[in-house]
């Protein structure tokens, strides 16, 4: 009997082995040992062609030339406010998702949410340039309206960068959110009202505490994939948009100085884990639950 | 006469085409416990929500305290109200539950940590002030959201069965604490249930509602035997339902005959003529069960039967009985001597009733409608 029950567990642990064997070589050979490879290189430096000697020459030449530092600091900030006002825009969205509409209507807004991103970002991101660049359809809308006298250029702005990328993450931000809010239960709100409270002191005591873990999960999302957006910062920034990883992208490709380029990559991801601990640490959540609640 | 602290009139709810609440007026004295009591679907829950000031009435007034609620929301009105799954706070402690209220009337925190201590002990939790809400079993808990709601002593506190997500058990022991805390405090309690053995144990005013009109208010004892429509004969207690034409009309008595051919002396309630269809509704602790014929006492109709099913329940048990003529089926309570603890399925038995408490009502005149 004990014979018999061993080798079923064993053979339990084996069927695990084997559902979880893609999934460990897929982190094994597409991301640690990239990783890996990636940490040499940053940790070296060329001496002569074909010789390399271990130098902390990329890090240093990171924190001695202002344009890099400071580059990565406004690509972080930029960051932090693209998140920010995704959270702002995407709450009232799936507040009314969950909350006001009913049923199908409930359905159907969820979906119109969804149907941007069955189009591939490029165009997504190219769309926006129609709009908005100067012989494109906003200026001219602004010219008729005699708002502005000739078009004016609404590309190559941090504000435009921002508009793109709010638009880019709604989504990783509404999905989370509603499936917080959703199971929010609506007589909390009424009891809550019963009380005397108002809808300001409901929002802050009652919803807001119930949806953290959702806006914890949604903003951790949103702000990785903002801090390694490559494309919308690109198109709708211009050459002067100056996001970081533009500058990995220069160092990889067009300077050919993987060292440099490995030694940048390993700085974004350095920051984004911080950024998201501390991130954590303000809302009081861990990890491992936020993405349990996603 | 002090005003009353609910006064609901002419109220009128519809949703699309279906009436909820018609044209409804009451009132309920201060400090009284008043049920409504109904089926669901009834409109008894539109009602408390129009009272608490979740829904708005198409047409007509409610008045709490005097004061006309029209246009007050609920977080301005002097009610408070317990939800069916009670709603209680659960990103909160159970003091800060019991103290939010009193933090969005701006009472400063240290009073309110004291007044919602002050109110827990009442309630019979002392010391439960720091502990999580999930801690707590479902009589504690229940007890949390009655005490968040008195601690704002409002005029009126509603209750939305808030007993029937509880385990037999629990929901027996809770309508004894509900009774003893509306008594300690004396603040007007308005409960709705579908389940008349709470409203019957709690109130002292009751309300049968059915289709969105009160079919009888009165006391418990009023509604159990001497109810005035069918449905609230129906509804309230056990009772044995008895269809049939009235033969012959004297005075109040009525003679009627079921399809089946048995024949039921009753007493009238409201008009019945001679030919009418009626329906006759005798309790089943009104009716006296013997094995012989000659023990029944003699002055009152006999009739015949078998032992079709024993339904053993304690003190609450009865015998279905087969009528011997037309077969109906019959339901006696059996008294609590035990003396018919042998009864066995099948065995011949005699029963009667006084034919006063047979109340015989008019099908289509008392109903009205339906």
């Amino acid at each position: 009997m004990a014979e018999r029950q061993s080798s079923s567990s064993w053979r339990a642990r084996a069927v695990l082995v084997l559902l979880l064997g893609p999934a460990l070589l897929w982190l094994l050979a597409l991301i640690i040992l990239p990783h890996v490879d990636l940490a040499f290189l940053s940790l070296r430096e060329r001496t002569a062609p074909h010789e390399y000697a271990a130098s902390l020459t990329q890090y240093r030449t990171f924190f001695t030339e202002p344009l890099y530092w400071h580059v990565f600091v406004r690509t972080a900030a930029l960051s932090a406010i693209a998140t920010a006002l995704t959270l702002l825009v995407a709450f009232p969205m799936a507040w009314v998702i969950t909350k006001v509409a009913r049923g199908r209507s409930s359905s159907l807004l969820f979906v119109l949410c969804l149907i941007p991103f069955w189009v591939s970002e490029t165009v997504r991101s190219l769309g926006w340039l129609i709009l908005l660049r100067e012989s494109g359809v906003l200026p001219a809308l602004l010219v008729k309206l005699g708002i502005t006298a000739a078009p004016v250029e609404l590309l190559y702005h941090d504000a435009t960068i921002l508009v793109g990328l709010v638009y880019t993450s709604l989504l990783f931000m509404v999905v989370p959110l509603v499936s917080s809010l959703d199971s929010l239960d609506n007589s909390l709100i009424e009891a809550a009202y019963d009380l005397g409270a108002n809808g300001p002191s409901i929002l802050r005591r009652i919803v807001i505490p119930h949806a953290v873990p959702g806006i914890t999960a949604g903003c951790i999302v949103v702000f990785m994939l903002t801090l390694g957006n490559y494309l919308t910062p690109t198109l709708l920034g211009g050459k002067n948009s100056q996001w970081f990883t533009e500058l990995i992208y220069t160092q990889f490709i067009v300077r050919f100085n993987w060292e440099q380029g490995a030694a940048f990559g390993f700085l974004l991801l350095g920051l984004s884990t911080a950024m998201v601990a501390l991130g954590l640490r303000l809302s009081g959540q861990r990890f491992v639950d936020v993405m349990r609640r996603t | 006469m002090s005003t009353p602290d609910l006064a609901v009139d002419h109220v009128v709810k519809r949703f699309a085409e279906h009436v909820a609440v018609e044209s409804l007026s009451f009132s309920v004295e201060r400090g009284s416990f008043f049920s409504i009591l109904g089926p669901s679907g009834c409109g008894k829950t539109t009602l408390l929500r129009m009272i608490a000031g979740f829904t708005v009435p198409d047409s007509g007034d409610i008045l709490i305290g005097g004061r006309s609620m029209r246009d007050v929301p609920p977080n301005r009105r002097p009610v408070n109200m317990v939800f069916q799954h009670l709603a209680l706070f659960p990103m909160m402690s159970v003091g800060e539950n019991v103290a939010f209220g009193l933090a969005r009337r701006g009472v400063a925190r240290t009073e309110r940590t004291k007044r919602a201590q002050a109110m827990l002990e009442r309630v019979g939790l002392a010391g439960a002030a720091g502990k999580r809400v999930d801690e707590l079993s479902g009589g504690q808990r229940q007890r949390v959201a009655i005490a968040r709601s008195l601690v704002l002593e409002p005029t009126l506190l509603l209750l939305d069965e808030p007993l029937g997500a509880l385990d037999l058990k629990l929901r027996e022991h809770m309508k004894i604490e509900l009774k003893q805390l509306q008594a300690a405090f004396g603040t007007t309690f308005v409960y709705i249930t579908h389940d008349q053995s709470e409203a019957l144990v709690l109130s002292d005013h009751v309300a049968v509602m059915n289709r969105g009109r009160f079919e009888q208010v009165g006391t418990p004892q009023t509604l159990y035997y001497d109810p005035q429509t069918p449905f609230v004969a129906g509804f309230v207690g056990a009772n044995n339902r008895i269809a049939g034409r009235a033969e012959s009309v004297a005075g109040d008595r009525v003679e009627l005959v079921t399809a089946s051919g048995w024949r039921v002396a009753s007493r009238a309630r409201g008009r019945v003529s001679a030919g009418d269809p009626v329906t006759a509704f005798v309790r089943p602790e009104a009716a006296v069960l013997e094995r012989a014929e000659a023990a029944l006492p003699a002055d009152q109709p006999r009739h015949r039967g078998k032992i079709a099913s024993l339904l053993f329940d304690g003190a609450n048990s009865a015998v279905l009985i087969s009528e011997q003529s037309s077969q109906s089926e019959f339901r006696v309570a059996l008294p609590q001597t035990g003396r018919f603890s042998d009864l066995k399925v099948g065995e011949p038995v005699a029963f009667t009733f006084d034919p006063m408490r047979a109340i015989c009502f008019a099908d289509v005149a008392s109903s009205g409608h339906g």
